[in-house]
């Protein structure tokens, strides 16, 4: 559970399998976990009956399919109809007795598909008498999409597609001792995620530096004590080829080898986890999920650039991240892993928490430093950059959380490990927080080079209500909009660039015909100007008159000339402003007007009565055609 | 108004100044702690009184400008008390396609108050916030710390009645008490 999980109710879940628990009805211990990514489901429950058990995910629960779950899977080993989340696992063959058969229709019509067939397997199930032994079963969720009745069979996770009645009689068949895999059938494509960030993500008690332990925490730090000098941990990152995940991609190597360069007496690092762009909650969950990764990945920065003093910015509006934080933060103090003499090696290093105010520009390295500093937000002129001079006028190295999650695992595993996924500009994996119109909002994590396409529609299950895609952003307020005409474009940090977007921190929204881009523009630049820290004058003075004239092509008022001037003012943005924050505003502008110009000139056209009844079908969340 | 008596300094309570001096000490050694002294003040009175930043440029010998400028630069901080309950709509992108709009409007329309402003009961605070990141569930709102998402407008609609409901209640219940 992290906060998404809370916010749907997981408090009075645990709190339910608890008092069960004092009752002596459930024997199993509860442990609480961050997020495992699949918000559309939340709260989720996993179910791990016995040691030999595979463990059952349960989405959607409330306090009713909790006591459900306790009395019948529970207690009598019985799984439950509608809630299950499918493991990503596909099977390749049957390693044993089938007990369970999950069915679900992934196809996006309403009916009663699904049930018609778990009714049929089970008939069939008992002509052969298995129908006490084989328990058939609705799922919630699958992983497949638009591949017809999925089945999969467990322990084996061999999974079917495009299953047919007439393909029953043969799945029954598999079922039995001399069963064999239905290679006709057989889902035996891999999941295309790679969980490397979100490894430990909930799989295990965020609050528990054991389990932190358990699952490989801190094997990262120990190697690299052991290995020797701190200049290795640095080459091995540089090896991999890992760049920022905030946004920009500089190389985290190379931006670790120049803050290491520079002469000083003390040397600081930041985690820059105040996570700004709407629609983005990567950094939250990971934070909230295994924050001992991050913290071993600020220890290693920190050790690598030689470091004494480590800052994690977190945003104070992530309360339960801060908590979880502060916790990691006084374990790992408990156990040697932070304070001096770390595990022996005689460097001394501590960390603390600071909080942001809710400032988007503080996202911005210069104006972070500012605001732990005390001082109000501005961004400075660069350079100096901070790993010259930062805060205190000291070098420092200010990292992102995700990239920071991912060091740990690097300096485990190699480098070769890392840059084996990805492509040859931008290695290694990149999670994504897919909303908007997309079926199953959710973490995502895949390797560098994944098509947005599949991202949209493999993994997320596809659009909303069946409605058709118009563009997805990318980016938040500093990026662009792909339109599905390039959808097949793979993510990475070139790829997005070239499209006028930005990979950004990893918010991915995704926008359905409904959608006006005029309107979603205005929002984003909206934000911008509202952030806008006003020391410059391109940022603050055109981010404003760019939004007056957007507001009028929005009241149907607009003309040509008006788009002509918004033009010429991106141009000017980009060039002069001081920070990222209005060098990026006017992307969100640029991109639609690339893809997307005939609908502001349907709204030049079309004047104020077209203007009034976008504005009418958007309030109405219709198209332009049923709002009439 | 406030100088033909006296200074909101002086109007300052005793517990008020030891919670500042307190916090002061827990964070004299570090530097850049302003902002952190200031988050402290107001996660305990809700917002950051004008005498507080007063007493605290006395303590610290920082100008009242400085604090100022941190104050009014910073979405998070506020210089007003807030209303007895909170509701902050998500006005994240994902909750603003989604028809935060209407949330807002509906909300605004029953309170009979825009956005970033108290009802004159002080019963109700109404804000909107950047992003919560429950983005899955938009279009949220936060009410007294607690985050619902999936809203409709009936769903908002029946917060606020409840709400009202247990005032009611309760201040009846005071009442012949």
């Amino acid at each position: 559970m992290d906060s998404g999980g809370i916010a749907a109710g997981a408090e009075d879940v645990v709190s339910f399998f608890r008092e069960c628990g004092e009752r002596g009805e459930v024997a199993l211990p509860v442990v609480r976990t961050g997020s495992y990514g699949y918000a559309f489901a939340d709260p989720l429950v996993e179910v791990k009956n016995a040691a030999a058990d595979p463990p059952v995910l349960y989405g959607l629960v409330d306090k009713a399919v909790a006591a459900r779950i306790v009395e019948e899977h529970i207690g009598q080993g019985r799984l439950i109809n509608d809630h299950i989340v499918a493991s990503r696992i596909r099977g390749l063959a049957l390693d044993g007795p089938t007990t369970a058969i999950l069915v679900k229709d992934t196809s996006q019509e309403d009916g009663d598909k699904t049930k018609f067939l778990q009714a049929s397997i089970l008939d069939e199930l008992k002509n052969r008498d298995y129908g006490d032994r084989i328990q058939v079963v609705r799922a919630l969720d699958m992983g497949i999409y638009q591949e017809g009745v999925v089945v999969q069979l467990l322990p084996s996770c061999v999974t079917y597609t495009n299953v047919l009645s007439r393909d029953i009689a043969r799945i029954v068949d598999g079922c039995g001792p001399s069963g064999a895999v239905l290679n006709d059938l057989l889902h035996s494509r891999p999941d295309t995620q790679v969980r490397i960030v979100l490894r430990n993500c909930g799989k295990m008690d965020p609050e528990s530096l054991n389990a932190a332990i358990a699952h490989g925490g801190y094997e990262g730090l120990v190697r690299a004590f052991t290995d020797g000098k701190p200049e290795a941990v640095i080459e091995t990152i540089q090896a991999s080829g890992l760049r920022g995940r905030g946004g920009a991609g500089f190389p985290t190597g190379l931006k670790w080898k120049l803050t290491r360069a520079s002469e000083a007496d003390h040397r600081f690092v930041i985690c820059n986890a105040d996570e700004g762009d709407p629609g983005a909650f990567m950094d939250r969950s990971i934070l909230e999920g295994d924050p001992h990764a991050v913290l071993e990945g600020l220890i290693l920065a920190a050790y690598a650039i030689g470091a004494d003093k480590g800052f994690f910015y977190i945003r104070a509006e992530y309360p339960l991240a801060v908590k979880r934080v502060e916790l990691a933060l006084t374990q790992a103090r408990e156990h040697g892993l932070l304070g001096r003499d770390i595990l022996g090696s005689g460097w001394n290093f501590d960390a603390e928490v600071r909080l942001g105010a809710g400032a988007f520009v503080c996202g911005e390295e210069t104006a972070l430093i500012a605001s732990i500093e005390g001082r109000r937000g501005s961004p400075e002129p660069r350079p100096p950059y901070p790993s010259v001079s930062g805060l205190w006028g000291k070098p420092t190295c200010i990292n992102n959380v995700e990239t920071l999650a991912a060091v740990p695992w690097i300096v485990a595993h190699g480098a070769d490990a890392y840059a084996r996924y990805g492509t040859g500009e931008s290695k290694g994996t990149k999670v994504f927080a897919v909303t908007g119109k997309v079926r199953n909002s959710q973490l995502v994590e895949v390797p560098m080079g994944t098509p947005v396409r599949e991202i949209i529609y493999d993994i997320c299950g596809g659009m909303q209500d069946n409605l058709d895609l118009k563009g997805v952003q990318t980016g938040g307020p500093s990026g662009g909009i792909i339109p599905e005409s390039r959808l097949d474009t793979p993510v990475a940090y070139e790829s997005l660039q070239a499209l006028g977007s930005i990979m950004g921190s990893g918010g991915m929204l995704a926008m359905n015909e409904n959608d006006c881009m005029v309107d979603v523009v205005s929002f984003y630049l909206k934000f911008c100007v509202d952030e806008s820290c006003g020391k410059c004058a391109p940022c603050r003075i055109g981010g404003y008159q760019m939004l007056q004239l957007l507001l009028k092509i929005g009241r149907g008022r607009g003309s040509l000339e008006d788009l002509e001037q918004i033009e010429r003012i991106c141009k000017t943005m980009q060039c002069a402003s001081l920070c990222g924050l209005g060098q990026t505003a006017p992307n969100p502008v640029l991109s639609t007007l690339r893809f997307f110009k005939e609908e502001y000139l349907a709204y030049i056209e079309g004047g104020a009565s077209y203007a009034r009844k976008r504005k009418r079908a958007l309030s109405e969340g219709k198209s332009l055609k049923e709002a009439g | 108004m406030q100088t033909a008596t006296k200074s909101p300094l002086e109007d300052l309570d005793t517990e008020m100044r030891a919670e500042i001096r307190h916090c002061l000490d827990k964070w004299k050694e570090k530097d850049g702690n302003l902002i952190m002294i200031l988050h402290e003040i107001q996660n305990r009175h809700g917002y950051v009184p004008r005498g507080a930043s007063l007493f605290l440029a006395q303590e610290t010998g920082v100008a009242v400008a400085r604090i100022y400028e941190v104050l009014t630069f910073y979405h998070y901080f506020r210089l007003v008390p807030p209303g007895k309950h909170n509701l902050t709509v998500c006005n994240g992108t994902a909750c603003y396609l989604k028809g935060s709009g209407r949330v807002l409007g509906e909300l605004e329309r029953r309170l009979g108050i825009s956005e970033g402003k108290t009802t004159s009961d002080r019963l109700f605070h109404l804000e909107t916030v950047r992003c919560i990141g429950y983005c899955a569930m938009a279009p949220a709102m936060v009410v007294d710390g607690k985050a619902m998402g999936k809203l409709t407008t009936d769903d908002v609609a029946s917060v606020v009645e409840k709400i009202r409901k247990r005032e009611e209640g309760e201040s009846n219940g005071q009442s012949r008490n």
